[in-house]
């Protein structure tokens, strides 16, 4: 009995994190006829992305559920993603002549 | 102490001792192999804003981004799925696990069909790896790269996903392979969200 409610609650929970995704993503396509520049594009949709990969990886995942595995899993993923962005002034420099040109 | 004692000493010690996190060690090994990927998929996303932030005539091909919004939707829901399986698992429901994470196979299949149609549709158009007929030739390698790379981790994902279920129905894997092979599936998805906005909607940025 007390499996089966158990049961039923993660079944709903998962149902409700599985709506929250499908309107997070229904709002990335709503920014994509927004009209607004390239970069305020970005900078929307990455965060509703960032948002939308937080609730996977904390419900989908049952990162929530493991306080030390989540430390372990946010530290060493946020620290390589981090280190790629050294990259991006250059790109700036190739199209505008210098970092952040205007 | 004898040696036999110390011998079982140390087999105690080592059946008791706490996992990882207390995480067994299958499901351990496949959240390094995701953070691993993560940096992989990192690596080639920003390859693809480096180069697409460094070209002036970048090409916006998708004038339309339905195929990629039902492909979106296809991808969300398999992670639905593939949660109802795994939770039916846990409660020791078999054929309603087995029946669940073959539909999120099936999802996985329709996804990728799609993706190809798309893909053919691009090749068509004459956009190829080395070939662009909208400007820079590097939008079809840093294109196909990036999704091919996501199709390719989809692909292998319902090839698992199908082994996996067909092996838990025989008895040889249990509720916890399956939620393992979840949690790869879920990071399919994860990424997918990161693929969609860079290269599909910032397509339709002004």
């Amino acid at each position: 009995m007390a499996t089966e409610a158990h049961s039923t609650n993660s079944m709903s929970k998962d149902i409700i994190v599985y709506v929250v995704l499908l309107v997070l993503a229904a709002i990335q396509f709503f920014i994509a006829y927004q009209n607004i520049t390239a970069a305020q594009m970005f900078e929307r949709m990455l965060c509703v992305a960032v948002i939308e990969g937080g609730i996977a990886l904390l419900f989908f995942m049952h990162l929530s559920e493991n306080r030390g595995l989540r430390w372990f899993v946010i530290i060493f993923t946020v620290a390589v993603i981090l280190g790629m962005q050294y990259g991006w002034s250059d790109a700036f420099r190739i199209s505008g002549g210098v970092p952040w040109a205007h | 102490m004898s040696h036999a004692d110390t011998m079982h000493g140390h087999a105690t010690a080592g059946a008791m001792a706490e996992p990882t996190f207390s995480v067994p060690a299958k499901k351990m090994a496949m959240w390094l192999f995701i953070i691993a990927d993560s940096a992989t998929f990192a690596g080639c996303l920003v390859a693809y804003g480096f180069l697409r932030n460094a070209t002036p005539d970048w090409p916006r091909p998708f004038h339309e981004i339905t195929n990629v919004a039902i492909m979106t939707f296809i991808l969300l829901t398999s992670s639905l799925t593939m949660m109802i399986g795994v939770r039916s698992a846990q409660a020791g429901d078999k054929p309603k696990a087995f029946r669940w994470v073959m539909i999120t196979a099936v999802l996985g299949l329709l996804f990728a069909v799609l993706h190809i149609r798309e893909w053919m549709g691009m090749i068509s158009e004459g956009a190829t790896l080395f070939h662009n007929p909208w400007g820079t030739p590097a939008f079809g390698g840093a294109f196909y790269a990036v999704t091919g790379m996501h199709l390719l981790h989809v692909t292998g994902g319902v090839i698992a996903l199908i082994v996996i279920a067909i092996r838990y129905q025989g008895g040889r894997y249990k509720a916890d392979d399956l939620e393992v092979t979840g949690l790869y599936w879920h990071f399919v998805d994860l990424v997918w969200m990161f693929v969609v906005p860079l290269i599909y909607l910032l397509n339709l940025a002004h």
